[in-house]
């Protein structure tokens, strides 16, 4: 049997809570699912991207004549098939999918060709001309900051700041949150630490590279099938760029292998497009993995400093945090994710955050699950491990004593509803692992992580078939399981078994806009709306059997998955199940569906604990992961193997993150290390089973309780790790990644005396 | 350049492609035969999402050539269950949920699939260190590990 975890159940439901085989899982295990590159098209061609190889270079002028001069070269484009878009929000996204006055990373996009074959292809990008004036860069946060730093947008002034700046800098933007009066909260303190941390830019490193098939015609009407996290924005940024309509552009979503807030941008779409509506015939565009690490996003590096003053008594007086993040090379690192989430897990009178959205010539950093927290998360839960070791206080308890709870005003604003940190906490400090021995050169470290969660617009359609089945359509990418959360939600509230619901994906053309499947918001948002799109049904299915039993529809209630009639007012008819209805809809009234179309509110916010044992090798630096085990809340399971999936696959990144991965530039601004042998994310050998338990605190908003799990189990692991590596070390470790050299470096100084 | 002609068995079936004399297994099946379950990741050998058996061996479609694959048996994911019926492995996948996207399955299962025909009673290191050049994002290895231990322990007693 499958590990089944521990579950904490409030209300009894018939299939929600189950774990039936996913919808799409037989496809996924014969190689049938196809993803993004798995498509073709008659008469297609293949595409290819040439990049900058300089980090930071003036584009003096681009001759791709000899390339288009090659036999079998149907295409060639460049800065000039791309006029810059009338929305301003797709500015940036016009300037980063094709290079215009300056490429402003190593990976930078400059012309892209279309050939008959990937080698004709290949031919041709050798035989394109670039001049480049090479320019000074900067990839460090901190050094981007400089007075003197090169600077990569002339007309970048700080916004956030009063008065304006008259002078260009690399800050974007500066965010500030928090109340109380931070200064006399640490005057009232008997123990303040106050410490710095970095943390290296990490890659979502999804499996499958970017893929797309485009293929638009003389009538400017377009197709484009690809692997993406929302193929509606995909839809929408491209009839941006492109001048198109969206109407006349029709994106269907491939399967998707992995995303993790990476798919939640276009790269190569309009490139493909651009390619395609030249060329005249349908053009396949897909990245290599080295274009995946050069080119599309990877998480901000960071830098920050906190500070936070504590009573002998474990109250927490004041706690601030000034951080600063780099997102490569145009605005909108996660920087003010990381300013709202630092202290939300605390109950704080005085609470300051300040963060510095920083340009460097990297690649323009995307969103990386639960954006911007998990480097804030290590900097505040380092310092409060820190803490509590300092008065002497179990950390377990330490947190508990200062936890928001329900009516805490949180740090970013509003005030918080029933939420379930506080049940992590208490479910932590009794499990076995918290009780269970360490021994020599171990350690183990907790910490506490959180994330908004997201609704956002939705839209679904769920039809009855003839034959008593059901078709779900749906406008988000199942990601991980989505399929099968909304089959049981649907099935559950219709009354009718799970395997007679069918979801399916639909395209653009088929549904109202549907948000990115992004914010943790599949299974609360479309998961609300596939239960108000089977209420809308059922209402219909009760009108139709009134109908037919010449009843008020007043009369009819819905139990079991029958109509039947209310009462014994309503009279004694045999109640109809959803396929009897359904067998006669023809002569009652025509087909019967149900839809909603809304902005879902009321997500709910969720919190983690996370409890990990490490062994740290005094000899070589190695650190083993020996156990691991993640306390989330989950409002309400629908599918609970996927949710304790979410918490696995959360707490692996962050091992990565913490102990291994990294982007390394060299001198010269270029990424070193861009492929999986050297930018290396954990192997099955470097972990052992990941522990679970989901508490379940309903979420209030949704119909089922139901919060967004995905995202907060990668906010604790880099602390949690960095807070057992300390113990283990007796060295606290500020710095991420804690590679093998650097925790070796530590215990030698320490052994030292340094 | 011309085109080096290739006889070959694939799943069983007799087959013959054309292909370039630097072009990978991993193309051809994908891009020439229509093979297209076999997922490239990373095309350096690095993630493992292209394993495919060669004469009873686990390789890297991506690290062999084509042209290798002359006189040789070469299966991929498409060739695993026997018609309608799941190879165990595939069965337990789903039951375990230990695929999330799934890019990452067809090779973690041609992986599994040669431990188990060599060693039917791994233990969880072993398992953990075969399938340690096969790449997940998704899933923390965690369900995929359960669900290899469980099919062997089931192959087993069958």
């Amino acid at each position: 049997m499958p590990d089944q975890g521990q579950i904490a159940t409030k209300r009894k439901f018939k299939l929600v809570g189950t774990r039936p085989v996913r919808p799409d899982g037989v496809d996924k295990v014969t190689g049938r699912a196809r993803f993004g590159a798995d498509m073709t098209a008659p008469g297609m061609l293949h595409a290819l991207i040439l990049r900058s190889p300089h980090a930071h270079a003036r584009i003096k002028s681009i001759d791709t004549s000899r390339a288009e001069r090659l036999p079998g070269v149907k295409a060639v484009v460049t800065r000039d098939d791309f006029a810059l878009p009338e929305r301003r929000d797709l500015v940036d996204i016009c300037y980063n999918v094709m290079a215009r006055e300056k490429a402003l990373y190593d990976g930078h996009a400059v012309a892209a060709v279309a050939a008959v074959s990937k080698p004709v292809a290949r031919e041709a990008l050798r035989r394109i001309k670039v001049v480049y004036e090479i320019l000074p860069h900067v990839t460090d946060v901190d050094e981007a900051m400089k007075p003197n730093a090169p600077i990569l947008h002339k007309d970048m002034r700080t916004k956030g700041i009063d008065p304006k700046p008259s002078k260009a800098s690399n800050v974007a933007r500066q965010w500030e949150f928090g109340h109380g009066d931070v200064d006399r909260g640490f005057t009232e303190a008997d123990i303040v630490v106050e410490r710095t941390f970095k943390t290296a830019a990490t890659h979502q490193g999804y499996i499958e590279p970017h893929a797309c098939l485009a293929s638009v015609g003389s009538d400017g009407q377009g197709d484009l099938w690809c692997c993406t996290q929302g193929h509606y924005m995909v839809r929408n940024a491209c009839a941006g760029l492109l001048g198109m309509k969206v109407s006349q552009l029709r994106v269907t979503a491939s399967e998707i292998g992995g995303g993790f807030g990476g798919k939640t941008t276009v790269f190569i779409e309009p490139v493909a497009l651009a390619l395609s509506r030249k060329a005249g015939r349908p053009v396949k565009l897909v990245m290599s993995r080295n274009e995946v690490f050069r080119a599309t996003g990877p998480t901000a590096s960071s830098s920050t400093d906190v500070k936070i003053g504590v009573k002998k008594n474990g109250q927490i007086t004041a706690a601030k945090a000034v951080l600063r993040y780099q997102g490569g090379a145009f605005a909108g690192s996660p920087v003010q994710f990381g300013a709202m989430t630092a202290f939300a897990c605390y109950d704080l009178k005085n609470v300051q955050t300040i963060g510095y959205d920083v340009v460097t010539n990297r690649p323009k950093q995307a969103a990386y699950r639960a954006p911007g927290a998990p480097l804030a998360a290590f900097a505040i839960e380092s310092v409060i491990d820190e803490l509590a070791t300092k008065i002497r206080m179990d950390p377990l308890e330490f947190r508990l004593l200062n936890a928001a709870r329900e009516g805490t005003k949180s740090s970013y604003g509003p005030t918080f509803g029933p939420i379930g940190l506080e049940a992590t906490l208490e479910e932590s400090k009794g499990h076995p692992h918290h009780l269970a021995p360490l021994g020599p050169n171990q350690g183990r470290g907790v910490a506490c992580g959180f994330w908004f969660n997201f609704g956002g617009n939705t839209c679904v359609s769920l039809n009855i078939g003839e034959d008593g089945t059901v078709c779900l359509s749906v406008g988000n990418p199942d990601i991980g399981g989505s399929r099968a959360s909304m089959c049981l939600m649907a099935a559950e509230e219709l009354g009718v078994p799970y395997e007679r619901v069918r979801t399916i994906i639909a395209d653009t053309a088929a549904l109202g806009y549907n948000e990115v499947t992004d914010g943790s918001r599949v299974t609360f948002a479309v998961g609300m709306a596939t239960i108000k799109a089977a209420q809308a049904a059922k209402v219909k299915l009760c009108e139709r059997a009134a109908k037919i039993w010449d009843i008020s529809p007043e009369a009819v209630v819905w139990e079991d998955g029958h109509a039947r009639p209310a009462g014994a007012n309503a009279g004694t008819f045999k109640p109809m199940s959803l396929a009897d209805i359904a067998a006669v809809a023809g002569s009652t009234g025509g087909p019967i569906a149900g839809h909603s179309e809304a902005n879902a509110d009321g997500a709910g916010v969720s919190f983690a604990t996370h409890m990990v044992d490490v062994e740290v090798d005094p000899e070589t630096g190695r650190v083993t992961v020996l156990r691991y085990t993640v306390f989330q809340d989950a409002g309400k399971a629908i599918h609970p193997s996927y949710v304790e999936g979410q918490f696995q696959g959360g707490a692996a990144q962050g091992v990565g993150w913490a102990l291994n991965e990294e982007y390394i530039y060299g001198e010269d601004g270029r990424l070193q290390n861009a492929g999986f042998l050297d930018y290396r994310i954990p192997v099955a050998s470097d972990l052992p089973f990941i522990d679970t338990v989901i508490l379940e605190i309903p979420n209030p908003g949704h119909p089922y309780g139901v919060r967004g799990v995905g995202e907060t189990s990668i906010v604790p692991p880099l602390a949690a790790i960095a807070n057992a590596v300390s113990a283990a070390a007796g060295v606290r470790h500020t710095q991420l990644p804690m590679s093998p050299p650097r925790i070796l470096k530590s215990i030698m100084e320490k052994r030292d005396g340094v | 350049m011309s085109q080096i002609p290739v006889t070959t068995t694939i799943n069983g079936d007799a087959t013959e492609f054309l292909c370039e004399a630097d072009e990978t297994l991993l193309d051809v099946l994908r891009d020439r035969l229509e093979l297209s379950g076999t997922k490239e990741g990373c095309g350096t050998g690095d993630c493992g999402a292209c394993s495919v058996m060669l004469d009873g061996r686990l390789v890297c479609s991506c690290l062999v050539l084509g042209a290798e694959a002359e006189g040789r048996e070469v299966e991929t994911i498409e060739g695993m269950a026997e018609g309608d019926t799941l190879h165990p492995l595939q069965k337990k996948f789903l039951e375990h949920a230990a695929l999330q996207c799934g890019v990452c399955t067809p090779g973690f299962l041609i992986a599994a699939k040669a431990l188990l025909e060599t060693n039917l009673d791994p233990t969880e290191t072993e398992v953990r260190y075969w399938l340690a050049g096969n790449l997940c994002r998704c899933t923390g290895y965690d369900k995929i590990v359960r669900a290899v231990l469980d099919t062997a322990a089931e192959m087993r007693s069958a």
